[in-house]
């Protein structure tokens, strides 16, 4: 029973930070129907600015928000520079621009930063918190409150005021959604800014358990995409559970079975039920009106 | 028009490059393949930085045989493809004389063959035994095997009485090297692998696999092979979990970085490494203490950097070559190869190295110091 208990500890802390990656592409892809691959690098740039700030002798807390700052100032940047002039592409162009993007935001990183592994401290120290003979690290429940709080606001702002009914009406109908008066242009910086703010919180909050370097994006990238897309890309709940999903499998098929096919296994289980439901676990079908 | 003014334009450009290489070639080309980016560029970073100062030095003295030397350093990014493709570069076009580096085992094993066609001495920067078993005429090694790590960690384990013991180990090629190794001469060391675990090398979370070990009640203790940010993580999932066993990692994570990323949790466990690392600790009459006293200030002072053990093997390569060319008096690559392995008694950051034609690396075990991290630094198990 503790066995089983640490697996699902170690499913949860993994899975939350696959949950946060999932969540940036969800909003983006909502606004913009652009699947941003370059959302593992605002992780990246979240975690690698807190540290060198901090290294420099800025207090945490500012340091965070600095972070968070250069982050949306990078991801309006994308937006505006690179996704925004090739509008009316289609989406395997603007996929790969994002994937530009990140491989160009990584070399810039290798510049700017070093090419060093770094950590930050953990909010509420290094001490696991012990239950029924398992261990978690208190900084593993920071990450899983972050993901709730972040989908909690998410839900309220989309669902509840009217800027947010714009960005559904943007990514349900374009032009219809002009018609009526949107600034389809600013839902989109608007979904870029805030997946770049989400995505820098969960590097800052994930960093003191995975660590980060340069190049953390490209795995996170990977692996949040596929949690988004076994929730169901476009669905916020669907990219938490998606991400818990994933991690709690990772954790499961690495303690029963083998450590060294649990990814395989992992994989194995999205392509499956992506086989059965293949708009994902929460995704809905895209219904064409004629 | 235009395009014929383009065309005039790329063949100046060219005309100009050509000359350009032929005016350099007064100087001897020594080149470099490391991985100064990427998931090892721990070890490729402070290898390029070391070879660029000590090239440097050694042209402010007028170089070697009355030639200067000029280092070419690409970077492979830890990928073994790109490896191979400059190796051909430093052959075909740089025409080189003799090659230092190689930082990881896959890159190495991709550019043996090159490098074996050519001609040209090759010395690697890379862990792994394959490198030079079997012997190859023109390959080298500086750094301590992982055999020999594996009967470091068995030797402390025999004194310690700890006899059945868990792997858990990167998916890495060093921490599959490794382990393969240590789970080959672990009979002959009367240990028994009781347990393994593996992890892949940019995991996030082991606890799974070293709660699978702690539920073994006959593993006395665990070793965990790999390199990168996964030991460092392996180290505070094992506090984590609040595993008491005494645990071991490798020499591939001996630098400061492994202490400071693994914090606390990094306290009280062993790994054997190279002298350098305790560089202040040895004893006054340890015949390596002023070799590697003198690189790490050199280093240290030059690149503002702790120094890593990874960059002591690129000094221990440059200058097994230096001293090669200097006994050869020129630098014809047969001859330099021929003294390369003629390397007798000399004395470098990672131990004292006699080479023979059977042995192209030259260390033996008291090359490795067994060290024990304390109090957020390292200190020497007697």
């Amino acid at each position: 029973m503790a066995e089983f208990l640490q697996f699902a500890f170690s499913g949860l802390t993994v899975g939350a930070v696959y949950a946060l990656v999932a969540l940036g592409f969800t909003l983006i892809y909502n606004a913009s129907d652009v699947v941003n691959f370059a959302q593992g690098e605002f992780v990246m740039i979240g975690g690698m600015t807190t540290v060198f700030l901090t290294l420099a002798g800025v207090p945490l807390p500012l340091a965070a928000l600095i972070a968070v700052v250069a982050a949306v100032a990078v991801g309006l940047s994308l937006h505006r520079f690179a996704i925004e002039p090739a509008r009316g592409a289609s989406a395997v162009v603007l996929i790969m621009i994002t994937i530009g993007a990140s491989i160009f935001l990584r070399g810039a990183a290798q510049v700017v930063f070093d090419k060093r592994f770094h950590s930050l401290p953990p909010l509420f120290g290094n001490d696991p918190i012990r239950i029924g003979g398992a261990s978690i690290l208190p900084q593993s429940l920071v990450v899983l409150a972050g993901a709730v709080v972040i989908v909690v606001l998410l839900w309220v702002f989309i669902d509840r005021t009217l800027f947010g009914k714009a960005v559904i009406a943007t990514a349900a109908n374009r032009l219809a959604a002009r018609l009526v008066g949107i600034d389809t242009r600013r839902m989109g910086s608007f979904s870029f800014a805030v997946s770049a703010a989400i995505g820098a919180i969960a590097g800052i909050l994930v960093t003191p358990i995975t660590l980060t370097s340069y190049e953390v994006g490209t795995l996170l990238a990977l692996k949040g995409f596929a949690a988004a897309m076994l929730g169901g890309m476009g669905s916020a709940v669907g990219a938490v559970v998606g991400g818990i999903m994933l991690g709690l499998l990772e954790a499961f098929a690495a303690g029963y079975l083998s450590s060294q096919y649990k990814d395989a296994v992992a994989f194995l289980v999205i392509l499956i039920v992506l086989f059965v439901m293949p708009h994902g676990l929460f995704g809905r079908a895209k219904i064409e009106r004629v | 028009m235009a395009i014929k003014r383009l065309i005039t334009a790329l063949g100046v450009t060219l005309a100009a490059l050509i000359a350009g290489g032929q005016t350099a070639s007064a100087e001897v080309k020594i080149g470099a393949v490391l991985s100064v980016t990427g998931p090892a560029s721990f070890l490729g970073d402070p290898e390029k930085k070391t070879l660029e100062m000590y090239v440097e030095e050694i042209n402010a003295k007028g170089g070697v045989n009355g030639q200067k030397l000029q280092l070419i350093v690409y970077d492979d990014g830890a990928k073994p493809s790109e490896a191979l493709t400059f190796a051909k570069r430093l052959v075909d076009e740089d025409k080189i004389v003799a090659m230092v580096g190689g930082s990881t085992t896959g890159s190495t094993l991709a550019m043996i063959p090159v490098f074996e066609e050519a001609q040209i001495p090759f010395i690697s920067l890379a862990g792994a035994i394959q490198i030079i078993q079997p012997v190859r005429k023109w390959v080298f090694k500086t750094p301590h095997t992982d055999t020999m790590a594996c009967e470091k960690i068995f030797g402390d384990l025999n004194r310690r009485n700890l006899k059945t013991i868990a792997i858990i180990s990167g998916a890495d090629a060093f921490g599959k090297s490794m382990r393969d190794q240590c789970v080959a001469v672990a009979p002959k060391a009367g240990i028994t692998i009781v347990h393994e675990e593996t992890y892949g090398p940019s995991d996030t979370d082991m606890t799974p696999q070293l709660t699978n070990i702690k539920g073994k009640a006959d593993v006395q203790a665990v070793i965990n092979t790999g390199f990168g940010q996964g030991p460092a993580i392996v180290t505070r999932n094992y506090r984590q979990l609040d595993i008491k066993l005494p645990f071991y990692q490798s020499h591939g994570v001996a630098s400061k970085q492994f202490i400071s990323l693994a914090g606390p949790a990094a306290e009280g466990v062993r790994l054997p490494a190279a002298a350098l690392l305790v560089a202040d600790k040895l004893p006054a009459n340890d015949r390596q203490k002023p070799v590697v006293v003198s690189y790490k200030n050199t280093y240290e002072q030059k690149s503002g950097q702790p120094v890593s053990t990874f960059g002591g093997h690129a000094y221990d390569g440059l200058m097994i070559l230096i001293e090669a060319a200097k006994r050869a008096g020129s630098w014809d690559k047969a001859k330099v190869r021929d003294e390369i392995e003629k390397t007798k008694d000399f004395v470098g950051t990672g131990g004292i190295v006699n080479m023979s034609p059977t042995d192209h690396l030259g260390l033996d075990l008291t090359a490795f110091r067994m060290l024990e991290i304390k109090d957020g630094d390292w200190t020497l198990v007697p």
